[in-house]
């Protein structure tokens, strides 16, 4: 059967490239790393060997636009892991250093599109949970500033994620540590995960990134922070690259507060589980049964 | 190999002493740990406290002069501390030692180095102190697994002088979606 199958996937990818070195021969340039772009697999159905092809030549790619060589990972999840977060709302100040470090770890475009993972709220004090009360555009000349509390919200990974559940070419999948991530060179820009995000986790590009050369990371990870491209979707990944090499998030440094906190929900001494155990917690729209891994505490 | 049994009994004679021997030296680290009145604080790795610029060591100065132990307000050095924290019921020696100027004092009398104040502030702010040692309370960088990991001091994040947070001007926010709210846009940087 599954040769069959295989077979007949071969029989569709020849006839593709009889069908594309047509249109070479007619005029149009088409190049063979473009044509292996057009022709790769879906990550999940990569050999080690096809994903060596492929970050190969990803990395060429991004040479020859970026003028930077990328080093890009595919390290997979390690066994027994299963990544949570932490996000104290008695201290967090809303200073936003923590969107910053992640644009300048994740290599967001700064504008035109200007994309951002985290997005911080702000809410009177004493209605944390009317959402619609919620601004996140405020721009006093100091924070915190009295009256208000500060909720940062993002991707919050969850156990049973709805945009997953959307995706008509299965371009976004949950990984086995539980980081929902995205196959950018997967994504055909139809934005459902985006409608079905009940947290606007999810960010588009409209355009082509723009990221100032000197401030590229060029240690990437393919599921997460390598430069996306137009029309496609993306989002935090709890900083894959780091997290799995047992880093703290880029935003978890950036913050002055000491308000996030990260680690394995499997492991019993790490700081998450402390944290669930013995502060007060909740998460976030907890109603809709999407069972986030992010935790929201009062560490006072 | 060929034993005798003399020779059999002989070892066990050396495995016994040796097993003796341990027991003892087991008992008496024990012993003096017990005597020692409190478990050793843990080590942290920490970054080198925040001091100000060419403050360290106090010796440098301190080490000519007579210490007056006598609470007062100091009017000739160290005028820019205002101490704001429990000011009522401390001051400068309640920390700080006279004797060994390069130290901190516990209320034990204890001395420790600046590097563990934590442990001072910890004899106040139990709860925090218990969050601060989990990873809980404060900040750490680096790895949390398989790699180096720096634990911020408290003092890192809270001038203890002064220990509470100053606002601080938050980082710009998002352009508003629509292209004429977007400068950047516009001005087509
Ligand atoms: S950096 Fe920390 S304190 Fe500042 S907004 Fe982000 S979470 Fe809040």
């Amino acid at each position: 059967m599954a040769g069959n199958r295989y077979s007949r996937r071969d029989f569709i990818r020849m006839a593709s490239v009889a069908a594309l070195s047509g249109f070479g021969l007619s005029g149009v340039s088409c190049k063979k790393a473009d044509l292996e772009e057009f022709l790769q697999k879906h990550y999940l159905e990569m050999t080690e060997e096809d994903k060596k092809r492929t970050i190969k030549r990803l990395e060429e790619k991004y040479l020859k636009k970026y003028g930077k060589q990328f080093t890009i990972s595919t390290q997979g999840a390690k066994p027994g892991t299963l990544w949570g977060y932490g996000l104290d709302l008695s201290r967090c100040i809303g200073c936003r250093r923590c969107v910053y470090g992640c644009v300048k770890e994740n290599n967001h475009s700064r504008y035109n599109p200007q994309l951002h993972w985290i997005r911080v709220l702000r809410l009177p004090e004493g209605s944390l949970i009317n959402l619609e009360n919620a601004e996140h555009y405020y721009d006093p000349a100091l924070v915190p500033e009295p009256g208000y509390v500060y909720m940062p919200v993002q991707c919050q990974h969850c156990e049973n994620p709805p945009c997953v559940k959307v995706c008509p070419v299965h371009a976004t999948w949950k990984e086995p540590d539980g980081l929902v991530v995205v196959d950018y060179n997967w994504c055909i820009g139809c934005r459902y995960c985006i409608a079905a995000c009940p947290y606007k986790g999810r960010v588009f590009n409209w355009a082509e990134p723009n990221i100032p050369a000197e401030e590229l990371n060029t240690a990437v990870h393919y599921l997460g922070n390598r430069p996306r491209y137009k029309n496609v979707v993306d989002k935090c990944t709890f900083c894959v690259q780091r997290v799995r090499q047992g880093r703290y998030p880029a935003c978890v440094e950036a913050c002055p507060t000491g308000t996030r906190k990260f680690g394995n929900l499997l492991d019993p001494n790490s700081e998450i589980r402390y944290l669930i155990d013995h502060k007060r917690v909740f998460r976030m729209k907890e109603d809709l049964n999407t069972e986030p891994k992010f935790y929201y505490f009062f560490g006072l | 190999m060929y034993y005798s049994k003399q020779q059999d009994v002989c070892l066990e004679r050396v495995n016994m002493r040796r097993i003796v021997l341990l027991s003892f030296l087991l008992s008496l680290f024990v012993f003096c740990w017990v005597l020692d009145g409190r478990a050793k604080e843990e080590d942290f790795p920490v970054p080198r406290p925040p001091f100000s610029e060419g403050i360290f060591p106090c010796s440098n100065c301190h080490a000519g002069m007579e210490a007056n132990t006598k609470r007062r307000e100091l009017k000739e050095e160290h005028t820019n501390i205002q101490l704001k924290h429990g000011s009522v019921s401390r001051w400068c020696l309640d920390c700080h030692d006279a004797t060994n100027r390069d130290m901190l004092k516990l209320a034990s009398g204890e001395h420790i180095d600046f590097s563990h104040s934590y442990e001072l502030c910890g004899q106040c702010h139990g709860p925090t102190y218990r969050d601060w040692k989990v990873g809980v309370h404060g900040k750490r960088i680096g790895y949390f697994d398989g790699g180096p990991r720096t634990y911020f001091l408290c003092v890192n994040c809270h001038n203890p002088h002064d220990p509470k947070f100053k606002p601080i001007k938050p980082e710009p926010p998002p352009f508003k979606p629509l292209y004429k709210y977007n400068p950047a846009a516009r001005s087509g940087k």
